[in-house]
C-alpha cells in the first residue's frame, strides 16, 4: 500500500520513541535543575563521610536536606529514565524487545525512586 | 522500516552513512560517547545511593554493612569512579546545554569545550577526593 502520509505528519508526535520534542525539552529541564541538586548531593555525601548510624540520620531527617536530596534522586531517576530510552530507540530495532526495555526502565526507576522516597520519609520521620 | 529506500526489494541497496570505524576519532566524538557511557554508569549508580539510603532507614548494622564495603578500597574505587561520571555527565551537559543556543558550535571551539569537559572533571574529582581524604575522613 502507497505509503500517503506526509513528512509533517511522520515526524509529528512521532520520531523513534513516540513522543517528538517533548523528551528532548524534559531532558533539559532536569539538566538544568540538577546541576544545583548534583553540587548539593555531592556536598552533603563529602561533609557527611565517616558519620555515625545517628548523625547520617539526624542529618538525613533535616527538612531542607531531605527535600533536595529527594528532588535530586527524583529528578535524577526522570532524568536517566529518558536517556535510557533514548539510548533503547538508538540501540534496539526489534519492536517487542524495545517495548520489554521500555518497561523494565519505568519499572526500574520508579522502584529505585519509591525505595528512595520510602526510605527518606522513614528516617524523616524517625521510624 | 522494510519499504524503505536502503532496502526495499529489487532495488540495489542504498550507501549507508558511514559509521564510527570510518569517522577519525576526534575529542567531541570521544566525549559524547563518554557522556553516553558516564550516564548509564550513573544510572546503575543510583542502586547504590538507594542502598545507602534503604540501610540508613533499617538498622545500625544494615548501614554498617553499606558503610564497610562502601569504605573498602573496592568500594572507594567505584566512589571515586561514581564521581567522576557524575562531574563529567555534568560538565558535558552543560556543554550541551550552550550548544542548544547555537553558541560553541564552531569546529575548534567545540573541540576545546570537548577537551575542558575531560580536563575539568578530572580537576574537580580530584579536589572533591582531596577533600574527602584529608577533611573528611
Amino acid at each position: 500500500m502507497a505509503d500517503m502520509q506526509t513528512p509533517l505528519r511522520k515526524v509529528r508526535g512521532l520520531g523513534a520513541a513516540g513522543h517528538g520534542t517533548a523528551e528532548f525539552w524534559r531532558n533539559r529541564v532536569t539538566s538544568v535543575a540538577l546541576i544545583p541538586l548534583s553540587i548539593f548531593a555531592v556536598w552533603l555525601v563529602v561533609s557527611g563521610l565517616g558519620s555515625s548510624f545517628a548523625e547520617t540520620r539526624a542529618t538525613l531527617s533535616h527538612p531542607v536536606v531531605a527535600i533536595l536530596l529527594a528532588l535530586f534522586i527524583l529528578i535524577s531517576l526522570d532524568h536517566m529514565r529518558l536517556g535510557m530510552v533514548e539510548i533503547i530507540a538508538d540501540y534496539i530495532h526489534s519492536e517487542g524487545q524495545k517495548l520489554v526495555l521500555l518497561m523494565l526502565n519505568i519499572f526500574f526507576t520508579i522502584l529505585v525512586g519509591g525505595a528512595c522516597v520510602f526510605a527518606l520519609l522513614k528516617i524523616a520521620f524517625g521510624g | 522500516m522494510s519499504n524503505s529506500t536502503a532496502t526495499r526489494p529489487g532495488m540495489k541497496p542504498r550507501p549507508l552513512s558511514p559509521h564510527l570505524q570510518i569517522y577519525r576519532f576526534t575529542p567531541t566524538m570521544a566525549m559524547s560517547i563518554v557522556h553516553r557511557i558516564t550516564g548509564v554508569a550513573l544510572y546503575g549508580g543510583t542502586l547504590l545511593v538507594a542502598w545507602w539510603l534503604i540501610a540508613a532507614a533499617t538498622s545500625q548494622s544494615a548501614f554498617a554493612t553499606a558503610a564497610a564495603v562502601m569504605g573498602s578500597w573496592f568500594g572507594l574505587l567505584v566512589l571515586f569512579g561514581f564521581t567522576w561520571a557524575l562531574f563529567h555527565h555534568m560538565l558535558g551537559g552543560l556543554r550541551h546545554l550552550v550548544w542548544d543556543t547555537g553558541r560553541g558550535l564552531e569546529k575548534h571551539t567545540a573541540t576545546t569545550y570537548s577537551l575542558a569537559t575531560l580536563a575539568g572533571s578530572i580537576l574537580l574529582t580530584i579536589l572533591t577526593w582531596i577533600v574527602i581524604l584529608f577533611a573528611g575522613a
